[in-house]
This record gives C-alpha cells, sequence and structure tokens, in this order.
C-alpha cells in the first residue's frame, strides 16, 4: 500500500493525516466535552445534547443574517458573537429544562433517558416549524473559509484550526472550573455525596441547575463551531449523538481527562484507517476496537474512585 | 339478463335507444356518469376524483421531499383550475411517509385499498420506493415516482419520471471526457444503494472509453468529516471528482473542500455531482460551491417559456425565496402525465390508464419536453449546469436529442 508513493508523499500524507486527526480529536472532544459533564457529574442521560448543539448553529445562523442586513461592516467578526450568543442561548434553555423536566427525575436515571429523548424529538419539531424542514446555509466570512499553503502538498484549512482553538480555550476553561471555582468544586461535591453537600450547606438544587446548564451552553458552543464543517437542519443533531456517547462512555463517564484521552485514541484510529481503508470500514474497525476495549474495562478508559 | 330474439319490438327499442343517446355521450363526453368511466370502483363521483400525495412530511428526508409535496400540490391545483380531468375535479388525500420505509407501505396501502386512489403521487428514497412497490403490484396502483434513481427496476405500476442512472451518468462523464478532456477520475459517495449502483455504472463507462478510475471511497450517511478522503484527492489528482454523497453530509464535504485549497472555479480537479440540486445549495451555501458542475435533467435557470410559467407560479404559490431543483420539477410532472393518460383512455380505470400510458408526451413540461417510454421511464434531455455563487446553475451542455430511457443497461450491471 506504501509502493504508490514516493518518500515525499509519503510524508506529506502523514503530516496531512496527523493534521486530519486532530481536527476530528477536537472535533469530538468539543462535542462530548458538554455531555460529559451532565453525564459524568449529573448522572443525567442527556439524548437532545444534538439539539442543544443545532440551537447553537441555529443562532448563529440568525446572528450571521442579523450582521450582513445590519451591520455588513463587522460581518468579518460576527462569528465570535455568535458564538457568544449560542452559550446564553442554550445555557438559558438548559436551565429551564432542568427546572420543568429533569429535577423531578434525578432518582430515576433511565427515565432521563425516556425524558430527554422526547425533548429532543420535541425540539426537532419547533425548529421545523420555526426554520423550515432544509437546512439553512450558515454563511461564514471569506478568511475563515481558506487555508494556508504550507507546501505544495499540505494546506492547513482555517476552520480547522479555529476549531482546535475553541476547543483549547473551552476544555481548559471546563477544567479549571471544576476544580478551582468555588462553584465547580461545590459541583464535584455535589456528584461524590448529595446529601452530606446539602448538610454542609450547598444548595445542591441551584447547583444541580447551573451544572445542567453549563452543559448545554457548552453544547451551544460545539453547535455554533460546527457550521463551519457541518450541517444545519432540524434532524443534523442526531448526526453527532451516536459519536458522542461513544466518546463519553468510552472515556470513562465521570472523568473529563478520560474523555480527552478517548476521543484522542478514536479520532487518531479512525483518520490513520480512513486513509488506508475505506471511510465505511474505517469506522467499521473503529466502533469494533471500542466495543472489545469496553468489555475488558467496562469503566471506560478513565473511572472516577468514589465510595458507594 | 337473456336474450329475447323472437321479441323484436324490445329489441329495436333498445337499438333505437343506443343510437340516440350516442351523439350525447360523444357531445357530453366529461359528464359521462361515474360508472362509465370507472368501472373498478375507485374514488370517483360525477364531480370530483382522488389521488394520493405519499411523501414524507416529517423525519430526516422531509428536506428533500416537501419541494415535491409542493409541486404536486401545485400540479393539482393548476389542472383543477383549467377544469380538472374528464370534467371532474381533483382531490387528494396526503399521508406522511415519516422518513420509515415500512410506514410508507402501510401508507400506500391505505391509500389504494381505504381511499380508493386512482394514482398515487410519491416515495423519494430508492428504500420507499422499494417498500411501496410490492403493494402497488398487489392492488394495482399506479405510482408518480419522481427521483433520479439507479435503474435496475421497470414495474407496470410505477411511471418513473426521474431519470435513471444511464440518462445521468453515461451523457455526464462523456461530457467530462470531450469537454474537459478528464482523463482520471475520483468516485466519491456516501454509503448505500443508490451511490454504490450510479458509481458502478460510472466505472465502467469510464473504463468502456479507455479513462482511469483513481480511487472509488464510501462514506456512511451523515458522516461530516471528509479530510481523509481530501488528502486522498489531493495526492491522487485526478481530472474529475465524481461524487454522488447525499443529504447533510454535502454541506461538510464542500465546506471541507474549499477550506483544503481546492477552488472549485478552478476545475483542477472538477467537481461532477448526480446529487447536488438549487435545494441542497441552499443548506451548502452558494459561495462553497461556486464552480461545481451537475448532471441533471433540470435546473431553475432553464431559459425556456414553460419554465418561466412554472418558476412564476411556483412562487407565487409557495413563496418569492424558494427555489426549484430537478426532483421537484420531476415530481411536477406526475399529475400532468396522469391527467394525459386518463383523458386518452377516456377512463380511470387502471389497467386502461397503464395501455395509453405510453406515448403520452407533454410539450407544456418545464423540463421542455418528455415522453413516456414503453418501459415506464421517461424520454428526456441530459443537461449539465455550472454552479453560480447565487446558488443557480448555468446550463453549458444540453444533449441534441432526447436521451431513450434504459433501466437494464446491457454490460453495466
Amino acid at each position: 500500500m506504501f509502493a504508490d508513493y514516493t518518500w515525499a508523499e509519503l510524508g506529506s500524507i502523514f503530516a496531512m493525516q496527523g493534521f486530519s486527526g486532530l481536527i476530528l480529536f477536537s472535533v469530538l472532544l468539543l462535542m462530548a466535552l458538554g455531555l460529559a459533564i451532565i453525564f459524568g457529574q449529573m448522572g443525567v442521560i442527556n439524548m437532545a445534547h444534538g439539539e442543544f448543539m443545532i440551537l447553537g448553529a441555529y443562532i448563529t445562523y440568525l446572528t450571521s443574517n442579523l450582521f450582513s442586513t445590519y451591520l455588513p461592516d463587522l460581518f468579518g467578526i460576527y462569528f465570535f458573537i455568535a458564538i457568544i450568543f449560542a452559550f446564553i442561548g442554550t445555557f438559558l434553555l438548559g436551565a429551564l429544562v432542568e427546572w420543568s423536566l429533569i429535577r423531578h427525575l434525578y432518582k430515576r436515571p433511565l427515565d432521563t433517558l425516556l425524558a430527554t429523548w422526547g425533548l429532543s424529538l420535541i425540539l426537532q419539531q419547533l425548529y421545523r416549524t420555526v426554520f423550515g424542514p432544509r437546512e439553512v446555509g450558515v454563511t461564514l466570512p471569506d478568511w475563515m473559509m481558506g487555508s494556508f499553503a504550507v507546501s505544495e502538498m499540505i494546506e492547513v484549512p482555517v476552520n480547522g484550526m479555529i476549531v482546535m482553538v475553541i476547543t483549547l480555550f473551552i476544555t481548559v476553561g471546563v477544567f479549571l472550573f471544576l476544580q478551582k471555582s468555588r462553584k465547580g468544586k461545590q459541583s464535584r461535591a455535589v456528584v461524590q455525596n448529595r446529601a452530606m453537600a446539602g448538610a454542609v450547606g450547598i444548595d445542591t438544587a441551584r447547583v444541580d441547575r447551573f451544572t445542567f446548564a453549563l452543559g448545554c451552553g457548552i453544547a451551544g458552543i460545539a453547535g455554533a463551531t460546527f457550521t463551519m464543517i457541518g450541517s444545519t437542519g432540524p434532524t443534523s443533531g442526531q448526526l453527532y449523538i451516536v459519536d458522542t456517547f461513544l466518546v463519553v462512555v468510552f472515556g470513562g463517564a465521570a472523568s473529563l481527562l478520560g474523555t480527552i484521552a478517548s476521543a484522542f485514541s478514536i479520532s487518531q484510529a479512525q483518520s490513520i484507517m480512513e486513509f488506508f481503508l475505506s471511510g465505511s470500514m474505517a469506522k467499521v474497525l473503529t466502533l469494533l476496537t471500542v466495543i472489545v476495549i469496553l468489555m475488558l474495562r467496562p469503566q471506560g478508559l478513565f473511572s472516577l474512585k468514589v465510595r458507594r | 339478463m337473456q336474450n329475447h330474439p323472437h321479441q323484436p319490438n324490445k329489441l329495436r327499442r333498445l337499438m333505437l335507444k343506443t343510437m340516440m343517446a350516442l351523439p350525447a355521450t360523444m357531445l357530453f363526453s366529461n359528464v359521462a356518469t361515474a360508472s362509465e368511466v370507472n368501472s373498478t370502483g375507485l374514488a370517483v363521483t360525477d364531480d370530483t376524483v382522488t389521488v394520493g400525495i405519499l411523501h414524507s412530511a416529517t423525519g430526516t428526508m422531509a428536506i428533500s421531499e416537501t419541494g415535491s409535496i409542493q409541486a404536486e400540490k401545485l400540479a393539482i391545483e393548476q389542472i383543477n383550475a383549467s377544469g380538472g380531468v374528464l370534467g371532474r375535479q381533483i382531490k387528494y388525500i396526503q399521508e406522511d411517509g415519516a422518513s420509515d420505509w415500512p410506514t410508507f407501505a402501510e401508507k400506500a396501502k391505505k391509500l389504494l385499498v381505504q381511499d380508493k386512489v386512482d394514482a398515487i403521487m410519491g416515495c423519494w428514497t430508492s428504500a420507499s420506493r422499494k417498500a411501496v412497490l410490492p403493494v402497488m403490484e398487489q392492488y394495482n396502483g399506479m405510482l408518480f415516482y419522481p427521483t433520479f434513481y439507479e435503474g435496475l427496476e421497470q414495474s407496470p405500476n410505477v411511471i418513473y419520471t426521474g431519470q435513471e442512472a444511464t440518462q445521468q451518468i453515461l451523457k455526464g462523464i462523456d461530457w467530462a471526457k470531450e469537454t474537459k478532456g478528464a482523463k482520471k477520475f475520483f468516485l466519491l459517495g456516501s454509503d448505500y444503494i443508490w451511490p454504490r449502483t450510479s458509481n458502478k455504472i460510472a466505472r465502467k463507462h469510464i473504463e468502456k472509453l479507455g479513462l482511469k478510475v483513481v480511487g472509488e471511497e464510501y462514506y456512511p450517511l451523515g458522516h461530516t468529516q471528509f479530510n481523509s478522503v481530501i488528502n486522498k484527492i489531493k495526492l491522487k489528482k485526478p481530472d474529475v471528482i465524481f461524487t454522488t454523497v447525499v443529504g447533510g453530509s454535502n454541506v461538510a464535504f464542500y465546506k471541507q473542500l474549499k477550506a483544503a485549497g481546492i477552488d472549485l472555479t478552478k476545475e483542477k480537479p472538477l467537481v461532477l455531482t448526480l446529487s447536488v440540486t438549487e435545494d441542497e445549495i441552499l443548506g451548502i451555501g452558494g459561495e462553497n460551491v461556486e464552480g461545481l458542475y451537475a448532471s441533471m435533467k433540470y435546473f431553475q435557470s432553464l431559459p425556456n417559456d414553460n419554465n418561466k410559467a412554472f418558476v412564476k407560479a411556483f412562487k407565487k404559490r409557495w413563496g418569492d425565496d424558494i427555489v426549484i431543483g430537478d426532483v421537484t420539477q420531476a415530481a411536477y410532472l406526475g399529475p400532468w402525465l396522469w391527467k394525459a393518460a386518463v383523458e386518452k383512455a377516456g377512463s380511470f380505470d387502471i389497467d386502461k390508464i397503464r395501455k395509453t400510458l405510453p406515448g403520452i408526451e407533454l410539450t407544456t413540461a418545464p423540463e421542455g419536453y418528455v415522453k413516456v417510454h414503453p418501459n415506464h421511464h421517461l424520454w428526456s434531455k441530459s443537461r449539465i449546469g455550472h454552479a453560480k455563487k447565487d446558488g443557480q446553475f448555468d446550463v453549458v451542455y444540453e444533449s441534441k436529442e432526447l436521451i431513450e430511457p434504459n433501466p437494464f443497461p446491457k454490460g453495466y450491471q
């Protein structure tokens, strides 16, 4: 399989595939972060995660229309404002959903699966009613769709770089937040022992709402970011949900480090195999590998040691 | 009834009656009673006739099928406004296949058995058509199917108003070879029956012409990461990327192609698609597909008078910002072909319609002119469109003659 290429070409192949793998890694991590917080910290299976992402994408679409109509001079930078709007919008919807639906189900984790699945169908129908069944085109400023030519073979896409930077930023932010901030510490305390956390004066209900909303807000950011590489339609969220759960479960539900490790190994495996096998076959082999590893290690790559 | 030849009076009276009635029926043939034009118990009254519309209004295919539903309703409304069919107004019953193939079959059965519709305009994916097909054949219905598809099928109960594979693929590849001097092709598709069959036919044809296929790849439906295959394309340096990627994957593919530095307007490589119409460009964004070539039989920008009237009526009915793709136009043909066949047969009976359908022609078709072939597909022209930034196509090639449909091409199976 290597014989067809020269050494110079092989060098380029590995450089380009390595970079593709890194982009895929960023995408998977960004998808899974919000879910990892909600599932890992709260034990809630959020089947509507994809729909929160698409809400972020629709907010980006609306913002782009707003800017091209009223502020065409600032169109070049609208995307970063759209990300903030997307975060706020999905954060607020997340808080509302927690208050009206999720908080009644904390003692019945499997029921959250059904409830959020229903929610995802409701949201899809809502998008269809508001935005129509067709996909909408999110226009991006030209500079974001360009690329730098490193050599004749290797071109680095700008949008891939932006995804990486955003992912890095969010991941570090979430990590610092959970480890260092008061709210983050409270949230971890509630996860580890709800009754005791309540007894030392933490308002567990508020912490829950905040954590859930934060996870949804990150989904919104992911959705806004993916308008650069994917489609925005009422059912587009479904495209992401399986991969997202795969990453979270493979990584070990309660661990952010696990999520990172899992996104990295899945994306690299997929990217390398995609080059030498066909796309569908690479996906099948990736899934098989994940299944085998999960059979040997059911708790996922990393697990949190908690006394139950 | 028994014959009584020894009662000449009765016989004479009967003959006289019939002879007097004959000119009357001929004069007022469009007010013939329901039982005269319909001996098989279909839902036909003296003023109305019922047809079915069966598409996905919900689920993942709603994105594509909405245009077909709109086109069929528009055609029915126009036919009604011009006096209906055999003097009857068309009523329609719309059912939702919900992007779910068993539901399609169930709803088709409901339309035929319970509602007794005279024709069904419907289906979009090959999977839904394959699910509906046995129902249509068992209960003797007539389905007008609008999507371009892989061929290898023919049914007495289906009229295929879109192109089959050879009309779309062979001409497209010939064009790339003759006009653009293409020698190396890279085949790319979503991983299901239509792209795989289409690419199989494409590969056979490319090799028959003495050209080369340098790569063939498939990705699961809904796949959004095309960086690896784009890298491969860059290495193999094909002249043509021949794509049959469908749905949301297209958005990802073209955005990533652009970001990877492949400028479609430079035509190096040239992208030739079977699956991006004006509808899909709405989602992808015109700026990302500028320079793309599509092989279809219809584009919204076709400059003939039929089409101008059609586009105007469509926008008036469904909104100014709407776009019309290849399948939408093919769906619009369904009710008109059915009307022409019913009127030629002078009857709503399915068997009589079936006999008259081959040879039925529409000079008013937006695509110009179509004719039904005895194999139940349409004679149509092949066209190549060149995508512009505003999401519309310039037609850069049109076959001189109508292309004969051939769902079972020899040597391509």
